[in-house]
């Protein structure tokens, strides 16, 4: 059974050759059983999945859920200590909306501390492992949501993507995962981190997979008032070809510092296989790609250090210093409460909102965030889809990049342009770098996820990556 | 700065409104006040993790009807943005509020200009245990989540206020017209209409804004006044001793009558202002401009200003019956019984008012018709104005039609037949005194006589045709 993609297990359950209640259980006890530290809650034995319906299109195909999405009733953690043993009383409608498609809660996943990190390490939780490597971390923030779809201990599962928290795990494990159009996937019941980027998404082990998943997650929500209707349904892919594709490719911004050579080795293999494909490759520029970190690295700041004001010790979570007058109670809990990187952006991002500092930086990132929409915008005009590696390096050692923030912020350079303008992409595996996982990503104009799922779909085929076996 | 030197104060006001929506600002909840604590609460206004706000429809609808009100400009798109601070009563560590594109600019009521009117959630009730009430030095603090998240409208004025009766006049003013508008319970004691003052004062004569300070909270519009007074008072004394107003927040304290400072400026908050990234811009439809001033009434100042132009009433019965939108409903409906005289339509509707208390007279048991009918027989003479007061008391009591009334019970007044000039000469008769007073010329004796006679028909003589009979039976 661990060995069938999601979508063959639905298929599977479907025939009647396997119960939706067998299936759960296999997973729920490669759960239990992870090794990788990729989970923070597993559901709990005997656990019986909600009744769904014959029809439901999921079929019973357990899900792994980032902790970052509220869940009634489970401890939903966000990776952070001031979260400690929390249990929301409401489920965030993606959950939700996932449960009645017929994919039941498995586990919730180990996350960086309200997703901010690229590593996993700033999980309050401990570390996860990569399954490739376990000196290795597995990327984040969804680290654990892609070491446990790797390690085949979830068939899939939820992460969420604010700057590259879904796309980059996924390359350092050698799994997909797919980052949609801002606004396509409610954000109500997921723990905010920076409002105008947060967006949930599936990492699978297959493109079909997350189509698949995608498909039943998008809608507008009438709790969340910047979400919106997708054009489209999401079409399981069946591409096999690329004729008539053009495919941008940034040539400038690859030739940056820092990008592994077996990076681009297997990148330069996979565009030379899309041209094979019938692909015409085509170079582009972003002229202000290069300013998508810094501006980043203020919006995202600024909005999380509003979004984290609500953990004060007065109504759910960590409260310490309560016995000594309010101001002790506010700096003890969050002294004690909030890890080294959420401080670090909460003071960050409150420095960029201050009165007098607010032009020149939130101000200012703002304006480059629309110069950088306004540049994919015109490249959208040239080419369908543009191409670039999902991030500079293979998975890296634990502990290796902690004393350097700014080497790890570094790492979201090419998944953050796309974060800033609200525009889809995917991170499919396509090759090995010294035996670990390289990710290529695609992406696209708004809500053009179902011409991503189909390029990748054809790439996927081609490039015949040999996933991690399965053990 | 010279002793000499006088002085005037330049006020404006902040006041927020708690809007009459059925549900909150940014979530399902229902609005409440008195029920217990900590009910009416949901993961949005207790601002848990991953909860997201929705804009309340109808409190957009209601922030465009004050809009249309005091004549704001109202703006196509407006935005929220959070701003950022921390206090137990605030459960995101940030208020959803306007900062530089409001629903409503500009505008004025009465000789007050308003800069702006914007729309933004009302934070938690906090209430200290301990002996200072306030939260430093309190035992504990508790929170009820019930009003947090409650739709607020605030409307700031331009410093036109020139002292602080015109303030409590103003804000009465406002008061009146938010709750004809149908916005508002504007209640003060249940803080459904709150009110902030900044502060300065300048030479009669100069143009300039000097340094103001905020006086917070005032409770009630006695207490604005006395807190506006004392703080002008001190601004005086300071500037006439030497000294400079220091910008701060202040706070009055009505029993003592003292001012003490909250915060200085220095210690401000910086708020740190962003665009909601929750929310999208409201746009403002041609629609929803429509449904707002459909619902717009004819407001007081406006309603007073026809009484008195068109109808001939006085400007204080004009702005009696106008200031209250059921006396002035009940008044119209008087008026559209055939040829009732206005100015005596006026002067029932506030004998009656005066008789039912606070309460709505088309709730009573006296119809317009019946009021209508009244006004009608004391013009035409058949009864007098103690017999219309009588009749007025039966009809509040019981209802009925005031003719069957004065028929009843022979309220009927007495003209100039046998029966009143038989009533005058008894009443000569029994007092003799006074009559040999008025023979000797002082008509001011008449006392006594008049009083005989009223006793004698139980009230339903004229007391001028009772004069007249004296005079005629005496000789004069």
């Amino acid at each position: 059974m661990i060995e069938l993609s999601a979508k063959q297990l639905a298929d599977a359950i479907a025939r009647g050759d396997v119960s939706a209640a067998e299936a759960f259980e296999t997973y729920r006890a490669r759960a239990a059983a992870d090794e990788l530290n990729a989970y923070t809650w597993v559901a709990p034995e005997g656990t019986t999945a909600a009744p769904m319906s014959a029809d439901a299109p999921l079929r019973g195909v357990p899900l792994g859920v980032k902790d970052l999405f509220c869940t009634e009733g489970v401890p939903s953690q966000a990776g952070s200590r001031i979260l400690e043993g929390y249990l929301p009383p409401y489920t965030a409608s993606v959950v939700q909306r996932l449960a009645e498609a017929g994919a039941p809660l498995l586990a919730k996943t180990n996350q960086d501390e309200f997703a901010m990190g690229s590593s996993n390490e700033n999980s309050a939780y401990g570390p996860t492992r990569n399954p490739w490597d376990r000196e290795r971390i597995p990327g984040g923030s969804s680290g654990g949501s892609a070491a446990a779809v790797a390690a085949g201990s979830a068939p899939w599962a939820l992460g969420t993507d604010t700057g590259g928290s879904i796309r980059q795990p996924a390359a350092m494990c050698g799994i997909v995962g797919l980052k949609p159009t801002y606004g396509s996937v409610s954000r109500y019941g997921m723990i905010a981190f920076a409002s105008s980027l947060d967006q949930g998404g599936p990492l699978t082990r297959d493109v079909t997979d997350a189509a698949l998943l995608y498909g039943q997650m998008i809608g507008q929500d009438p709790c969340d008032s910047t979400s919106l209707a997708h054009p489209e349904t999401i079409a399981l892919p069946t591409a096999e070809r690329l004729d008539g594709i053009r495919i941008g490719v940034p040539r400038a911004d690859l030739a940056a510092d820092g990008i592994e050579p077996g990076v681009i080795a297997a990148f330069d293999a996979t565009l030379q296989r899309a041209q094979e494909l019938g692909a015409e490759l085509v170079d582009i520029e972003l002229p202000h790609a290069e300013h998508a970190l810094a501006a980043y690295y203020v919006i995202a700041p600024a909005e999380a250090s509003s979004n984290l004001s609500r953990f004060d010790g007065v109504r759910y979570g960590l409260r310490h210093g309560g016995d000594e007058g309010l101001m002790a109670m506010y700096t003890h809990t969050r002294h004690d409460g909030f890890g080294d990187e959420v401080k670090r952006r909460i003071l960050i991002g409150t420095y960029a909102l201050s009165s007098g500092y607010y032009d020149a930086y939130y101000g200012r990132a703002q304006q480059v965030r629309t110069k950088i929409a306004d540049d994919f915008r015109a490249a959208f005009g040239r080419v369908d889809l543009i191409a670039t590696p999902t991030a500079p390096t293979t998975a890296f050692k634990l502990g290796e990049k902690t004393a350097d923030p700014l080497s790890m912020y570094l790492g979201d350079l090419f998944t953050i342009p796309y974060s800033l303008a609200g525009l889809p992409a995917i991170s499919i595996p396509c090759g090995l770098s010294d035996g670990l996982p390289v990710g290529f990503q695609l992406g696209g104009p708004a809500f053009s996820e179902n011409r991503i799922l189909d390029a990748a779909h054809a790439l996927e085929q081609a490039i015949g990556f040999e996933p991690l076996e399965i053990s | 700065m010279s002793a000499d030197v006088e002085y005037e104060p330049v006020i404006g006001l902040e006041i927020h409104v708690q809007l009459k929506t059925r549900t909150k600002m940014f979530c399902g909840c229902e609005l409440s006040f008195g029920d217990p604590p900590n009910i009416h609460v949901c993961p949005v206004c207790l601002g848990l993790p991953g909860s997201l706000p929705v804009v309340n429809a109808r409190a957009i609808h209601l922030g465009l009807m004050i809009g249309m009100a005091v004549g704001s400009e109202l703006a196509p798109r407006s935005i929220f943005h959070r701003k950022n601070y921390f206090y137990p009563d605030l459960p995101k560590g940030y208020q959803i509020s306007q900062f530089d594109l409001p629903l409503c600019l500009g505008g004025k009521l009465g000789d007050v200009r308003i800069h702006r009117v914007h729309l933004e959630e009302d934070a938690a009730k906090l209430t200290h245990v301990g002996e200072s009430g306030r939260i430093h030095g309190s035992d504990s603090s508790i929170v009820d989540y019930n009003r947090g998240g409650t739709p607020l409208a605030e409307i700031v004025t331009e410093p036109d206020v020139r002292s602080a009766e015109q303030a409590r006049e103003w804000l009465n003013m406002l008061r009146v017209t938010l709750r004809q508008l149908g916005v508002s319970d504007v209640n003060m004691e249940e803080g459904s209409l709150r009110c902030d003052a900044n502060i300065s004062i300048r030479p009669v004569g100069d143009t300039e804004l000097h340094t103001k300070t905020e006086l917070k909270n005032m409770n009630s519009f006695r207490y604005i006044e006395r807190g506006i007074h004392a703080e002008v008072a001190r601004q005086i004394e300071i500037v006439r001793s030497g000294g400079k107003v220091q910008g701060e927040t202040l706070h009055f304290d009505p029993r003592t009558e003292r001012i003490t400072s909250l915060r200085s400026k220095e210690e401000a908050h910086d708020y740190r202002y962003f665009p909601e990234p929750d929310l999208v811009p409201i746009t403002i439809s041609a629609e929803m401009l429509d449904a707002a001033r459909a619902e717009v009434p004819e407001l007081p100042t406006a309603r007073a200003e026809r009484y008195a132009s068109t109808l001939g009433l006085s400007d204080d019965a004009a702005k009696l019956l106008a200031d209250r939108a059921e006396l002035a409903a009940y008044f119209e409906s008087v008026l559209e019984v055939d040829s009732v005289e206005p100015v005596a339509a006026a002067n029932w509707v506030t004998e009656l008012a005066a008789r039912l208390d606070e309460g709505d007279p088309a709730g009573s048991k006296v119809e317009p018709r019946a009021l209508a009918s009244l006004i009608g027989l004391l013009s035409s003479k058949a009864i007098n104005v103690g017999a219309a007061r009588q009749v007025l008391d039966r009809l509040v009591a019981e209802g009925g039609d005031p003719l069957a009334i004065v028929e009843a019970e022979g309220l009927g007044a007495i003209g100039g037949g046998d029966e009143l000039a038989d009533a005058v000469a008894a009443a000569i008769a029994a007092n003799p005194d006074v009559a040999e007073k008025i023979r000797d010329g002082n008509m001011k004796a008449i006392g006594p006589i008049i009083g005989h006679v009223m006793k004698a028909t139980k009230g339903r003589a004229d007391g001028g045709e009772v004069t007249r009979l004296v005079r005629q039976q005496l000789g004069l």
